[in-house]
């Protein structure tokens, strides 16, 4: 059995698990929070994507025991109160998902993959990052639509922020 | 249309939950008390049960109980079923084999159920399930459904002799032979439809909860029907009574036919429930639902099609195995037959047609409908005739198809369907002009300069969905009608709750339904919540699939609505003491015509429930229910054209562009529709270039995760060009065809028909893979 404690959603969290518990099982089964999905037994699907420590993570591919320590943030931690993420925003804006079993993973993703271009995205770029994430509903053509406008809405809206700190200085 | 109205839009009301990870998903269900199962599977594609020992398995930690077939049987638990008859051409009934639930004598696919563990924790489950002792004796398998017909070949039912399940016509024989005698032209080919997984991302799941206060049993499954999953279960398998088994599919993560059928899971659950005294979950690992998801296609089939001096087709024959598996699903035996012949008229006015179809049993898992059903396999047939005949004779290919379109309707085919719309040159003028087809030549000719081989395809598709007229369907051997029933309960506030039969598995309809809904009524759609998928909340329905939640679905929702505002103007006349005749219902109220006397609609809501000044003789309240049974399939039909680049040296194919011109008649929410094209088609194009179900010789299935089973992801696809024309389809009061299926039956012979365009040989398979059409292009240079 391992000793867990970790931060998720700005809640610390932990407990004795067995050893072999995976991330996404302990965040679905011993903290509650099922909007990380399990879609695969061999980490392609990325239905279980969440951000351990700022970064994307396949929660399948990761023991809860080694995420110990950590700061997780999932589906169920990413909008801010009722305002929603942005991706999100952009995903219902752009008719982004169907069946909403994908979703969360896509959207946490597609969180990463804006953060890590700041000088912005392009399709190929995004359907090549996209790799890792399977969806059977939407042929991916909205999905694409929405992570592209997704960049350039926080693209925009960071770029509101500094002028507005630089007039302020 | 109004903001919110038809033909608007807008944004879907269910997103909310999906997006914030608050959707409610069967493996999301906890139910105090409840355990985790584990299911022992058959390691073999066929043998013979000797001995199965639990002893150890029940001494692991945490297990609650192992049960076997042997106890299902005492327990008289029934065999699962296929729900149509079919009748071999000598009037002979199909010959269905036996399927237990949990099998007790033999195994006849690689994951056939044997035994379930009942533990604590899933892994404690799947511990303990390692540890049964299942002694079997190897028998030989056959995979391949014509091996399967030889003599000699394993004899997988008792009942179908050869494995021949039934031997099915339709059409006229002669004919068609004495039109193939008349022929200027003959074209003929073999052609193969591959086998596919469905591949929903979440994974069939059940939860079996017996009561025994109540006596009583709950199942919450990930289900396209409930409802039909309750009435097989009582009436077939003998799980409880209806009124004694409640069937909930919350939110379902994606179907495409796979969750229509009632498998031995959810059977095995609920009866393991009550055997063991707690509520069950158990929920399939993807290579579970690679092994036991009920598979799709998988036809092999010869096609000759006879055409006359100008190129007009004379008949159609057309040969088809179609492998059924080891089992007849559900609705196995309606897919290769009624789902699939009917279509093989395809766009064109083809005088004579005969299809002959034998099913066919192996040892692989059950094969069953897959988005399209059917008319995939169909259109695909009808599409590589058309292309391969018009550059065998050296004509375009979409001259060759305008010169046998269909162009007056209605329009009786050889093959049962009776085309009530369509304008088949309308969508094929729109396509081209969309793929900018007219300057195709010059885009190939600079690929070539670059080393890369340029082909474009065409496919012009139809499908009969909106499935289907009841009397029609129980004539033609369906067990059940294929109507669907809608209630409004319009509450005394105002508020509108709608109880649909339909069930959304990512379509959209608690958006679709209430757009509708404010369509007539004239409220915001925020005021309006579709309940579905709970049979103890919705009266009986049919379910979705065959795209028939639009034309049977909301025509049902449309009929109740009809009723709910006749009532609404007779209680609104009588407060404005007005004439009823003079009563309309707009903008959220009851008005008189002409006038600006009104009533909003909550005051005429809140009148129905006092029922203090109601018409006299009026009944209190304001709820109705309606059922709809459609008068005739719908016709949704269009064009595909497909670009494709092949790279000589490598084999690989990438799609340029893919435009669809759909004809699905009236449509309710534009942004949703072109999701579901845009689904259809990815999945099409992954059949027709990456995805396979293969089995090697002893039955073991080679592709059984993601690892090996190819699904198109993001990097593998186009963005789509979609648009849409329109022919109202005149068989329901909302002019509606559906849209769910068209992607995914057009699509693969437009990628085929392009991609031997490009590498100028008719002989390649799907899926084509890079590995294929490098050995293709190969073949043909030595040739």
């Amino acid at each position: 059995m391992s000793e867990v404690s970790l931060v998720v959603n700005g809640r610390r969290v932990g407990g004795t698990v067995e050893d072999r518990t995976l991330l996404v099982h302990f965040l679905r089964e011993h903290v509650g929070l099922t909007g990380t999905h399990v879609g695969c037994d061999t980490s392609q699907c990325g239905a279980c994507v969440v951000h351990v420590d700022g970064k994307a993570v396949k929660s399948c591919t990761m023991l809860a025991a080694q995420a110990s320590g950590s700061t997780v943030v999932t589906i169920e931690g990413l909008a801010d109160g009722a305002e929603l993420h942005p991706v999100q925003a952009a995903f219902k804006e752009h008719h982004g998902l169907q069946c909403g079993f994908c979703t969360p993973g896509m959207i946490m993703t597609a969180t990463d993959m804006i953060r890590r271009h700041p000088e912005g995205l392009d399709e190929a770029t995004v359907r090549e990052e996209l790799e890792g994430n399977i969806c059977r509903c939407t042929g991916y053509h909205n999905i694409v639509k929405a992570i592209l406008a997704a960049s350039k809405t926080m693209a925009r809206s960071k770029g509101k922020a500094a002028s507005k700190a630089k007039k302020a200085a | 249309m109004g903001i919110e109205g038809v033909g608007a839009r807008v944004a879907r009301k269910e997103d909310k939950r999906f997006i914030t990870g608050a959707g409610r998903y069967v493996d999301d269900m906890v139910v105090p008390g409840m355990k985790h199962a584990a299911f022992v599977r058959s390691p073999y594609a066929h043998a013979q049960i000797k001995k199965i020992d639990v002893k150890a398995a029940q001494a692991m930690p945490g297990v609650i109980g192992v049960l076997t077939g042997k106890e299902i049987k005492a327990d008289g638990i029934g065999n699962l079923i296929c729900g149509w008859m079919i009748h071999s051409k000598d009037g002979t009934p199909m010959k269905m084999g036996a399927w237990s639930p949990l099998a007790f004598d033999k195994v006849r696919y690689v994951g056939d159920a044997v035994a379930i563990v009942v533990a604590d924790t899933k892994g404690q489950a799947r511990d303990a399930a390692e540890a049964v002792e299942v002694t079997y004796k190897e028998l030989k398998s056959v995979t391949d459904a014509s091996k399967a017909m030889n003599k000699g070949a394993p004899q997988i039912h008792p009942e179908a002799e050869n494995n021949l399940i039934f031997d099915w016509d339709i059409g006229n024989a002669d004919e068609t032979e004495a039109a193939f005698k008349k022929a200027a032209h003959v074209v003929e080919m073999d052609i193969v439809n591959n086998r596919l997984v469905p591949n929903a991302m979440e994974p069939r799941a059940a939860l079996g909860h017996y009561d025994k206060a109540e006596d009583h049993y709950t199942c919450w499954t990930t289900s396209q029907n409930p409802h039909v999953a309750r009435l097989v279960m009582s009436a077939f398998y003998n799980v409880a009574p209806e009124n004694k088994l409640r069937v909930i599919a919350p939110d379902v993560g994606g179907g495409f036919g796979s969750k229509i059928y009632i498998y031995p899971e959810e059977i095995v659950c609920l009866w393991a429930s009550k055997k063991t005294g707690v509520p069950v979950k158990w929920v399939a690992d993807r290579t579970e639902s690679f092994l036991t998801d009920a598979h799709g296609r998988d036809h092999h089939s010869h096609c000759a099609m006879a055409f006359d001096k100008d190129y007009k087709i004379l008949g159609f024959k057309v040969e088809t195995k179609a492998n059924l598996g080891a089992y007849m699903s559900l609705f196995s035996s309606a897919t290769p037959t009624y789902l699939y012949a009917t279509l093989l008229s395809g766009q064109y006015d083809i005088p004579a047609i005969h299809a002959n179809v034998k099913a066919i049993y192996t040892n692989t898992a059950p094969v069953d409908a897959y988005r399209g059903a059917g008319r995939p396999e169909a259109a695909f047939n009808v599409e590589r005739m058309l292309e391969v005949s018009a550059r065998k004779f050296g004509i375009s290919p979409a001259e060759l198809r305008r010169r046998n379109f269909i162009t007056s309707f209605p329009h009786q085919t050889p093959v049962i369907m009776n085309y009530d719309a369509g304008d088949f040159g309308a969508s094929l003028d729109a396509a081209m002009k969309a793929a900018d087809y007219d300057g195709f030549e010059k885009r190939r000719q600079k690929a070539k300069k670059a080393g890369k081989l340029r082909g474009i395809g065409f496919s012009c598709y139809i499908e009969a969905c909106g499935i289907a007229p009841s009397a029609a369907v129980g004539s033609l051997g369906s067990g059940v009608g294929l109507w669907e029933s809608a209630e409004v309960r319009v509450n005394a506030v105002g508020t509108i709750e709608v109880l649909t039969g339909s069930h959304s598995h990512g379509q959209g309809h608690e958006t679709t339904f209430a757009q509708l809904v404010a369509q007539r009524l004239g409220v915001p759609i925020d005021q309006v919540s579709i309940v579905h998928g709970d049979t103890d909340k919705v009266q009986m329905g049919m379910g979705t699939y065959g795209s028939r939640s639009g034309a049977v679905g909301m025509s049902a929702l449309s009929k109740a609505l009809d009723k709910v505002e006749a009532k609404a103007r007779k209680i609104a006349a009588h407060l404005m003491e007005a004439d009823e005749s003079d009563i309309v219902i707009e903008n959220g109220a009851c008005k008189v015509a002409g006038t600006d006397k009104n009533v909003p609609w909550f005051q005429v809501a809140l009148a129905a429930y006092t029922a203090h000044n109601l018409p006299g003789g009026m009944e209190p309240g304001l709820k109705e229910t309606a059922f709809y049974d459609p008068a005739n399939f719908t016709f949704p039909a269009g064009c595909y054209i497909c670009e494709v680049e092949v790279d000589p040296e490598t084999g690989q194919t990438q799609v340029i562009q893919f435009v669809a011109a759909d004809d699905f008649g009236n449509i309710i929410n534009p942004m949703i529709v072109e999701g579901q094209v845009h689904g259809g088609v990815a999945q099409g194009i992954g059949q027709a270039l990456l995805e396979g179900a293969h089995y090697d010789d002893s039955g073991q299935l080679l592709t059984a995760s993601y690892m090996d089973y190819t699904m198109p992801r993001a990097d593998d696809l186009p963005s789509f060009q979609v648009s849409t024309t329109s022919t109202p389809s005149p068989s329901n009061p909302l002019g509606l065809k559906g849209c769910g299926e068209a992607g995914a039956i057009g699509s693969p012979p437009a990628v085929i028909n392009a991609i031997t365009d490009a590498i100028g040989t008719e002989d390649i398979t799907m899926p084509a893979t890079p590995q294929k059409v490098w050995a293709a292009l190969r073949a043909s240079a030595r040739n």
